[in-house]
């Protein structure tokens, strides 16, 4: 399965695994929106441990996610990103509106 | 300049199809021995192109995606992706970053990923006509230090 869900009442984390791309995004999408739609916890984590490659259809899933979460007044994080994909959603402007994370 | 290897990839314009174009042009491109940084440039640029084709070229059908690549011997690997699709009124406002003509998820970042891990990228398209992308990357030259 491409997508883990872990969750306490103020947190649910979405751990994403694999290649981001237009094709994958949409069961991604699915998969992280039952969650957060069912939790509707105030933090909402996406984990890009595991996440091997990215387009920027990684950047649309991460807005959209954005856009549901800030609908409840929740926000958002994005973790474990590497220097690449911090860089990638730097250019999109995303650390306007998520908290964006390297890994360590 | 002459390319010292080329190859050309026909295929259907289907989404799952998007990894597969993109690990065909940078195994092909491996052959120049790029680092792992440029050859992943190279795989999200290509990923980009590809998804243009799918989500905008054949919006309502499956059509047919063309990939040229050339490597030269000054380390350059040249990319063409073509389809025969729908086309573009107006490249330069398509190539804006942020514009898309979609809405939904689409990021409207297509065009600037490729521009940002690219050293060229050009485009040729009219309305009805198809469209033509031609990305370029030279590979920096490796040192080996501990040789």
């Amino acid at each position: 399965m491409a997508v883990k869900i872990s969750s306490s009442p103020m947190r649910v984390t979405v751990s994403l695994s694999g290649e981001i791309d237009h094709h994958n995004a949409a069961v991604l999408r699915m998969e992280a929106d039952e969650a957060i739609q069912s939790k509707l916890a105030p933090n909402v984590r996406l984990d890009f441990n595991e996440v091997t490659f990215m387009d920027s259809s990684a950047i649309g899933f991460v807005l959209g996610r954005y856009r549901i979460v800030e609908s409840y007044g929740g926000n958002v994080e994005v973790i474990n990103l590497t220097r690449r994909q911090f860089a990638m959603m730097k250019l999109a402007g995303l650390e306007n509106v998520v908290k964006l994370k390297t890994k360590k | 300049m002459k390319p010292i290897n080329k190859m050309i990839l026909k295929t259907d314009s289907r989404s799952i199809n998007e990894s597969f174009v993109r690990i065909c042009v940078s195994a092909f491109a491996a052959q120049l021995d790029p680092d792992i940084e440029e050859l992943s440039d190279v795989k999200t640029a290509v990923s980009e192109a590809v998804t243009n084709c799918i989500v905008h070229a054949y919006p309502d059908k499956v059509g047919e995606i063309t990939v040229k690549v050339f490597i030269y011997e000054n380390r350059a690997v040249k990319i063409i992706i073509r389809d025969k699709g729908r086309g573009i009124k107006d490249i330069k406002k398509a190539m804006e970053p942020l514009f898309t003509t979609l809405g939904g998820e689409r990021a409207g970042l297509g065009f600037a990923v490729m521009e940002s891990f690219c050293d060229k990228v050009s485009v040729r398209s009219a309305p009805g006509k198809g469209t033509t992308v031609n990305l370029t990357k030279t590979f920096v030259s490796r040192t080996y230090e501990n040789e």
